[in-house]
């Protein structure tokens, strides 16, 4: 009896509170957001990002953890950014899509201002389609794919899968390391088969001959026999990897003990490859590698970056997305000054002033010098590259 | 004088609770999200919290109802997914109505997991216990690797598809690649929304308890319950385990499209045998065979690890935790023995009984 009256007060009381809301929602909208920006304000600006701070990937999401609270913390040492500090906050998404889109909707109900975006490909996607429809900011780190900048608020600090590929190919071209190339790339990711798809054209058009093309999966990541002897008997005298360090390493491994004598050229995908435990470093001697950030460069910013990271943070997430995500709040520091940003604005008027600004500056950062963005959101800077000599990078 | 009215059957009214319960949970949900301007955190997980009951829902009836294990159940809303967001994207601009093409893609993905049910069915059906537990597994991976290799465009001449590379399309200068292997589909039209998830989990359930009420569902449960004696009094076995195999992949195709509309960026690495795992834990912690607990188990499970984020590092451990205190909790006989004492179906059962009593007299 009286769980039957409790029930039906409550559905009553749920009935009339339909009524009321049907009644407020629309008049109240329009007022209800000028008060949440107004409470939001309070000289502070929200900066928020997503990562994979658990799982597979996250080296990457911490290295950008530490890199952006690294800036962050200078920067309010500094006094902020027009007199607002800055908060920062992080949410894990295990670099997939779906907790990419769940970590966006939990910044949004903190009042993020602006966002670093999500660290991974896929999750970017996801996270800035979601950001393009509330006109949100958004200026990766580390998020390589062609898609992940595709809306006008979208900018990022690294270089595009395609660009990567061309790049490569341009350098191996000009500075004539080789003319016959082998390439083996993982074709179930998508960082790897898009760089491969890009070189190959680009390769083409600038007369290398791709002699071998030998892939991999995720589900096969161990032994490279197969592909090492279709190489050997090829007859390449480079192997190019747009592969990540982990399997690289193997792979170094696997030829030289199969008595392959080749030089190997890769993308920013082998950095970290040094870190590793258990390898043994001459393996990689001579290898060639275009990466935005070699921690023993000795120009100012990165011995600046890799003394303070190292002082707080350690060696193990000391990256190149760190060094991406101390770059991308400078950025965003420099884009805000410029566009007079403060912390009255609502997200969407500071994504317009942004998106303006960035056209407009030049960043000097760790990841590259008089760093420009066009309106698409491609940075345009010089492709660094290193070889590794004596277990260290040195500039080429 | 009062009516003396027919009692319900057991069976009827355990469903009549359930689709008040959901009712209830749909009218409270709509309220809350009405009358708060924020709460983008719980407003972003309605979608994923139907997708995931209905994967539930349609699992159950091939591990509750039909009592075999299959863990590919994944594979199957990949399908789904992917067919349904091909399609979406490629008629983006020829279809002027929204709801008119999320409605044939939510009918195609279905139809299409659906046949694939149907195929991997004949084989894999004539295995027993383990055996097709281990096929449907690898069932799951085949169906992701394959697609993860797909690449496929369109441009003035017709459809161009490659198992290599986005340039081996050799496709026109005006061509756009669609399906771009491991990148999968972006752009996919945002068409998903909480009414249309939760009249898609209604039909789901719907169709579901029908089944199980059915005389195909009795016939079914008889060949769960005793393989030998089902066979001996002419019920078709393999007949009956390919319905029920059909319909649960294709309502797991369903939920495929409704994913791939929500979310823009569509890969197969959400697909791994960890989602299809995943949903046989809902299935398994919401009791076995239980549509209504499916959906409890799906509901507190996705939204619990949401909801600890506040927890930062520690959140994974919690979940792990309050799955195992789930099992223990679920097999104690003490907890089943309270949880019949406040059951709505024992109370009205109760009240009724005492009331016809009371007329008697």
């Amino acid at each position: 009896m009286k769980l039957k009256k409790i029930m039906a007060s409550l559905l009553a009381a749920a009935a009339a509170i339909t009524c009321l809301t049907a009644c407020k929602t629309d008049g109240n909208t329009s007022g209800n957001d000028s008060e949440n920006n107004a409470s939001a304000g309070g000289n502070v600006l929200r900066i928020g990002g997503s990562g994979p701070l658990t799982g597979d990937y996250a080296l990457y999401g911490n290295g950008v953890k530490n890199g952006a609270q690294l800036a962050i913390d200078e920067i309010n040492a500094a006094g902020g950014i027009n007199g607002c500090t800055l908060e920062f906050k992080i949410e894990d998404d295990e670099a997939g899509e779906e907790k990419a889109v769940n970590a966006y909707n939990v910044l949004k109900d903190w009042d993020m201002d602006i966002s670093i975006g999500t660290v991974t490909s896929g999750a970017c996607i996801a996270f800035g389609a979601e950001a393009a429809k509330d006109n949100m900011f958004i200026l990766t780190p580390s998020s390589t794919a062609v898609e992940c900048i595709s809306g006008d608020n979208a900018f990022r600090v690294c270089f595009s899968d395609p660009n990567q590929g061309v790049a490569s190919a341009d350098y191996i071209a000009d500075n004539g390391l080789s003319s016959k190339v082998a390439i083996i790339y993982q074709s179930d990711n998508a960082y790897s088969a898009g760089i491969f798809d890009k070189f190959k054209s680009e390769a083409s058009a600038k007369g290398i001959e791709i002699v071998s093309e030998q892939s991999f999966t995720k589900d096969n990541k161990t032994d490279f026999s197969a592909q090492l002897q279709s190489i050997k008997d090829s007859g390449a005298d480079l192997m190019f990897l747009p592969i990540y360090y982990s399997e690289a390493s193997l792979i170094l491994q696997q030829a030289k003990s199969s008595g392959l004598e080749i030089k190997y050229f890769g993308c920013d995908g082998l950095d970290g490859i040094l870190n590793m435990n258990n390898f043994d470093i001459s393996l990689a001697e001579g290898v060639m590698l275009l990466t935005p950030f070699a921690a023993d460069a000795t120009d100012d910013a990165t011995v600046h970056f890799v003394t303070e990271y190292r002082a707080k943070y350690g060696d193990e997430t000391m990256n190149q997305f760190a060094a991406d995500a101390y770059d991308a709040i400078y950025i965003i520091k420099a884009a805000a000054e410029k566009a007079g940003i403060n912390a009255d604005m609502s997200s969407s008027e500071i994504c317009d002033a942004l998106k303006k600004a960035m056209t407009e500056i030049t960043v000097d950062g760790v990841t590259g010098t008089s760093i420009t963005w066009a309106a698409d959101g491609e940075p345009s800077k010089a492709p660094k590259a290193v070889v590794i000599t004596d277990g260290s990078y040195k500039a080429m | 004088m009062q009516k003396e009215r027919k009692p319900l059957k057991a069976a009827t009214k355990s469903n009549l609770i359930t689709y008040g319960i959901l009712i209830a949970a749909f009218i409270i949900v709509s309220i809350i999200c009405a009358s708060n301007d924020k709460m983008y955190q719980f407003k972003g997980m309605l979608v994923p919290l139907c997708i995931y009951s209905i994967m539930a829902v349609s699992l159950n009836l091939v591990v509750g109802i039909l009592g075999d294990l299959s863990l590919g159940h994944a594979g199957f809303m990949c399908i789904g997914a992917y067919v349904g967001a091909f399609f979406s994207v490629l008629l983006k601009d020829n279809i002027p109505l929204d709801w008119l093409r999320f409605v044939i893609s939510l009918v195609l993905g279905g139809i299409t997991a659906g046949i694939f049910g149907f195929l991997i069915g004949i084989p894999v059906l004539r295995l027993r216990g383990d055996y097709l537990a281990i096929v449907t597994l690898a069932f799951g991976e085949i169906i992701k690797n394959i697609v993860n290799l797909l690449y496929v465009g369109v441009d003035g001449s017709g459809l161009h598809v490659s198992i290599k590379s986005a340039s081996d399309l050799n496709m026109a200068e005006d061509g756009t690649v669609i399906v771009k292997g491991a990148l999968g589909i972006t752009g996919t039209p945002n068409d998903s929304n909480f009414t249309v998830g939760f009249i898609l989990l209604l039909i789901t359930v719907f169709v579901s308890l029908n089944l199980i009420n059915s005389r195909t569902g009795r016939a079914v449960k008889s060949i769960r319950d005793n393989r030998i004696a089902a066979e001996t009094v002419g019920i078709s076995v393999t007949r009956y385990k390919l319905i029920v195999f059909m319909i649960s992949a294709f309502f797991a195709g369903i939920a495929g499209v409704l994913y791939s509309h929500n979310i823009s960026s569509l890969n197969t690495s959400t697909f791994g045998y960890n989602t299809s795992i995943l949903v046989l834990v809902y299935v398994v912690l919401g009791g076995i065979g239980s549509t209504r607990g499916s959906i409890i188990a799906a509901v507190i499970l996705y939204a619990l690890p949401e909801m600890l984020r506040e927890l930062r590092d520690y959140r994974m451990l919690i979940y792990a935790v309050v799955l195992i205190l789930l099992m223990i909790v679920n097999n104690n006989e003490k907890f089943n023995l309270f949880k019949e004492k406040i059951s709505i179906s024992r109370f009205i059962q109760n009240r009724r009984e005492a009331m016809s009593k009371g007329a008697k007299s």
